[in-house]
C-alpha cells in the first residue's frame, strides 16, 4: 500500500521526508506539503515533522554520490512548487544513492530529464526577476520592489542583489508568497510585512515615494519609448521576452 | 536636476542612439569590491525588451547629435534637419547612476557624433566613464564607442575605464563606403581598433607575469555593419566579418537591417522594407561560424554568393553535402553532431551525454529536444526505423519546407516577391 507523506513544506521538511523514507524502509510512498493533502477514506497519511538535523545528514550524505550543482538542482527543483516535485525528487536521490556511477546526464531517464527541465523553467524565473525588479525610492531611503514570480526563486536572487546593490538598502517583496528579502547594508534577511494596499498605485505614489523617484520613473518611461523602432515593430517577440503578468511591476509599462 | 530639460535632450538622444543594434552586457568580470556600486561579472540581463522585440541592457545614448560628417546612412548626418542636443558629462553620470540604482539597467553605451575633431569627441566620452568610475564608485557595465581617428593616447585611457570599445565599420566594403561617407576612410576605423586589440594582448601578457594590473576592456570589442544600404552581397559581408574576427579578435560583429531614413538617392527609399529576414541568416551564419566550427568558405562562395532566404544556412550547406550524411548519432564526434541540421548547441551537448549511459533512440532524442522534422533525414540512432529513401537535395528541401512553419513564412513570401523585382531591376 502507498503511504502519504505530508510535511510543511519547507525545503528542510522535504529532507526529513527523505530521512524518515530511508529510516523505515518505505517502498510506496508519495509525498505532499501539509496544505495540499485532502484527506480521504482509503489513504494511510503520516505527518512528518522538519528536522534540522536529519535534514543536514541527508544533504551532507547526498555530497557522496551527488556533484555540488546536482544538489543544487534538486534544490531549485524543490522551488518549483510544482505538485508531485517531490517525488521526482525522491526518485533522483534513490537512483543516485543505489547507483554506482553517476546519475545525473542520464536524460533518458524520464524523472531525470523532468528535473532538468523543471531546473530550467526554474533558472529562467530567476533570471526574470533579476530582470525585471523595479526599485522604487521611498521617503525613508529603501529601494523598494515587489514582484510576483512563477516560482519560489527569492532565495536564489539574494545573492546577485546583495553583491551588485551593496551600497544602498534594498527591499524586494514577494506578494504571493508574502515575503520578501531585505539588504540592511550587511546582509540579506527575510521578512514579513504588513504592506498597505495601495502601495503600488500611481496616484498614490507620493505618499511613499519621493519627487525625484517618480521624476527618474518617467524619463526611463520616455527613454524606453524612444529607444523603439517603429519600423521593426514585432509584438510577438516583444510579449514573448516580457509576458503581460510582469507588466504591471514594469516602471516602462506602468504609465 | 532639471528633469523637464533632461527629459528632452533624452529623447533627442536615446532616438539617435537606437539605431546602434549591440546591447550586450555580458563577457566583462568587473567585481564590486569595497561595497562601491554595482558589478558586471557573469551575464547579461536584458532588463526590458522593446516593442521591436529587441533588448534593453544598457542606457544607450549619445553624447551630442552634433556631428561635422555628413554619412549618407548616418540620421544624424551634418546635411540631415532635425533638432540637436548635448547632454553635459555630469548629466550623464547622474542619469546612468540612477538608473542603475533601481535595478533598470546593466550600465552606459555611450556613443556620440563627431564635434569639432575625433579626439575632442573621444576625451569627452572619456570624461563620463572616468567619472563614473572614480567619483561614483560604479562597477557596471560602460562601453564606450571609439570614435574613428581618435589618437592612441585616448584609446588607451578609454580602455581603463571602459569594458567594451566598439567602432562601427557600418559600410561592409569599401567601395560601399566612398560612395556612402566619401569624407571616411576605412583607415581611420582600423587604427583605433588595432591599437585597442594591441593594449587587450598586451594586458593578457603582463597579467601573467603581474598580480596588479589595471585592467583594460575586459569585454573586447565589437563592431556592427549595416545590411541592405550600399548593394553588397552576404558573402561580403560574411568575408569581411570573418576578417574582423581573426584579426582584431572581435568578441561580436552585429548586423543591423537598414532602416531607411532618408530620400538620398543613393539609398533605399524611405518606407521601404527592413531586411529583417536577411539580418536574421546573417546572424545564424556568424553563430555557425563562431559556435558550430563551420568556415565561413563553406557557407558563402563563388558559387553560393547569398544564403537562401527560404531555410536556414546549416540546412542549406547539409543540402549541398548530402554526401556526408546521415550520420550516427551514438557514433559521430562532436564536430559532425554540429552540422546536423535540427540540432543546436544544447542539444548536442546533451546526446554526448546521454550516450554514455545507453544507445540514444528516436523518442530520447525527441525528448531531449532535438528538432526530428528536420534531423531525421540526417542521421540514424538506436532504432531500425529510418529515413531509407535516398533523394535529391531539391526533395528533401521541399520535404522539409512542408513540414515546417517559418516565423518568416509572411515575411517570406513577400520578400521573395521583391528579391525577384530587385533581380529584373539589375540584371
Amino acid at each position: 500500500m502507498k503511504t502519504i507523506l505530508k510535511y510543511d513544506g519547507s525545503f528542510e521538511g522535504l529532507l526529513s521526508v527523505v530521512f524518515y523514507v530511508y529510516e523505515h524502509k518505505l517502498k510506496e510512498v508519495s509525498i505532499i506539503k501539509d496544505k495540499h493533502y485532502e484527506p480521504n477514506f482509503f489513504d494511510h497519511s503520516i505527518a512528518i515533522l522538519s528536522e534540522p538535523k536529519k535534514a543536514k545528514r541527508v544533504w551532507q550524505g547526498l555530497s557522496k554520490k551527488l556533484s555540488p550543482k546536482a544538489k543544487t538542482k534538486l534544490y531549485k527543483a524543490f522551488l518549483s512548487e510544482t505538485l508531485k516535485i517531490e517525488n521526482t525528487i525522491l526518485y533522483y536521490i534513490r537512483k543516485a544513492l543505489s547507483a554506482s556511477v553517476s546519475i545525473e546526464n542520464d536524460f533518458t531517464d524520464s524523472e531525470i530529464l523532468h528535473i532538468e527541465k523543471t531546473v530550467k523553467k526554474v533558472d529562467r524565473e530567476k533570471h526574470r526577476m533579476d530582470a525585471f525588479v523595479r526599485f522604487q525610492l521611498t521617503k525613508d531611503g529603501i529601494y523598494f520592489a515587489t514582484v510576483e514570480p512563477d516560482f519560489d526563486v527569492l532565495p536564489l536572487n539574494a545573492r546577485h542583489f546583495k553583491t551588485r546593490y551593496a551600497d544602498q538598502r534594498w527591499l524586494i517583496y514577494d506578494l504571493k508568497r508574502n515575503y520578501g528579502i531585505f539588504y540592511d547594508l550587511l546582509e540579506v534577511q527575510t521578512i514579513t510585512l504588513e504592506l498597505a494596499k495601495d502601495i503600488n498605485r500611481g496616484d498614490k505614489a507620493s505618499i511613499y515615494f519621493t519627487y525625484e523617484e517618480i521624476e527618474f520613473q518617467k524619463l526611463w518611461f520616455n527613454y524606453f519609448n524612444s529607444s523603439n523602432i517603429v519600423s521593426r515593430k514585432n509584438i510577438k517577440l516583444h510579449i514573448k521576452h516580457i509576458p503581460k503578468r510582469y507588466w504591471k511591476f514594469l516602471t516602462e509599462k506602468k504609465f | 536636476m532639471d528633469f523637464k530639460r533632461i527629459n528632452e535632450k533624452l529623447e533627442i538622444l536615446a532616438d539617435a542612439a537606437k539605431y546602434d543594434v549591440s546591447c550586450s552586457s555580458s563577457g566583462s568580470n568587473r567585481k564590486n569590491s569595497n561595497k562601491g556600486l554595482g558589478n558586471s561579472n557573469g551575464m547579461g540581463i536584458c532588463h526590458s525588451y522593446t516593442e521591436d522585440g529587441r533588448c534593453v541592457s544598457l542606457l544607450k545614448i549619445l553624447l551630442t547629435n552634433h556631428c561635422i560628417f555628413d554619412c549618407a546612412y548616418c540620421v544624424t548626418r551634418k546635411s540631415n534637419d532635425i533638432k540637436r542636443a548635448a547632454f553635459k558629462v555630469q548629466e550623464v553620470v547622474d542619469l546612468t547612476i540612477n538608473f542603475y540604482r533601481r535595478n533598470y539597467i546593466e550600465g552606459l553605451f555611450l556613443s556620440s557624433g563627431i564635434f569639432k575633431n575625433a579626439d575632442y569627441t573621444m576625451e569627452r566620452l572619456i570624461a563620463v566613464a572616468k567619472k563614473l568610475r572614480q567619483e561614483e564608485n560604479f562597477n557596471g557595465y560602460i562601453h564606450l564607442k571609439s570614435i574613428p581617428g581618435a589618437s592612441d593616447e585616448l584609446m588607451r585611457e578609454a580602455g581603463l575605464y571602459a569594458d567594451r570599445l566598439s567602432v562601427n565599420i557600418e559600410i561592409p566594403t569599401e567601395k560601399g563606403l566612398k560612395l556612402l561617407a566619401p569624407e571616411k576612410d576605412r583607415k581611420d576605423f582600423i587604427k583605433p581598433m588595432e591599437k585597442v586589440k594591441n593594449e587587450i594582448i598586451q594586458y593578457k601578457n603582463e597579467k601573467k607575469l603581474l598580480k596588479r594590473v589595471p585592467i583594460y576592456a575586459p569585454a573586447g570589442q565589437s563592431t556592427q555593419m549595416i545590411v541592405g544600404a550600399s548593394g553588397e552581397t552576404d558573402a561580403e559581408i560574411m568575408y569581411t566579418s570573418a576578417y574582423f574576427y581573426k584579426s582584431f579578435n572581435l568578441k561580436r560583429v552585429y548586423y543591423s537591417g537598414y532602416v531607411p531614413i532618408s530620400n538620398d538617392n543613393r539609398l533605399p527609399t524611405i518606407g521601404s522594407a527592413v531586411p529583417i529576414l536577411r539580418e536574421n541568416r546573417l546572424y545564424q551564419t556568424d553563430w555557425l561560424l563562431r559556435f558550430y566550427g563551420f568556415d565561413v568558405r563553406e557557407l558563402l562562395n563563388k558559387e553560393h554568393p547569398n544564403l537562401e532566404s527560404d531555410i536556414d544556412p546549416k540546412l542549406s550547406w547539409a543540402l549541398r553535402n548530402l554526401d556526408q550524411f546521415p550520420i550516427d548519432v551514438n557514433k559521430a564526434d562532436k564536430r559532425m553532431l554540429l552540422r546536423v541540421p535540427g540540432l543546436g548547441l544544447k542539444s548536442v551537448n546533451k546526446i554526448i551525454k546521454a550516450r554514455r549511459y545507453r544507445k540514444l533512440n528516436w523518442e530520447n532524442l525527441k525528448s531531449i529536444g532535438a528538432s526530428l522534422n528536420r534531423a531525421k533525414y540526417f542521421i540514424i540512432c538506436d532504432s531500425t526505423t529510418f529515413e531509407t529513401k535516398d533523394r535529391t537535395s531539391a526533395q528533401l528541401k521541399s520535404i522539409i519546407l512542408s513540414n515546417s512553419n517559418s516565423k518568416f513564412s509572411a515575411t517570406l513570401s513577400n520578400q521573395l516577391s521583391l528579391f525577384d523585382n530587385h533581380n529584373t531591376l539589375s540584371a
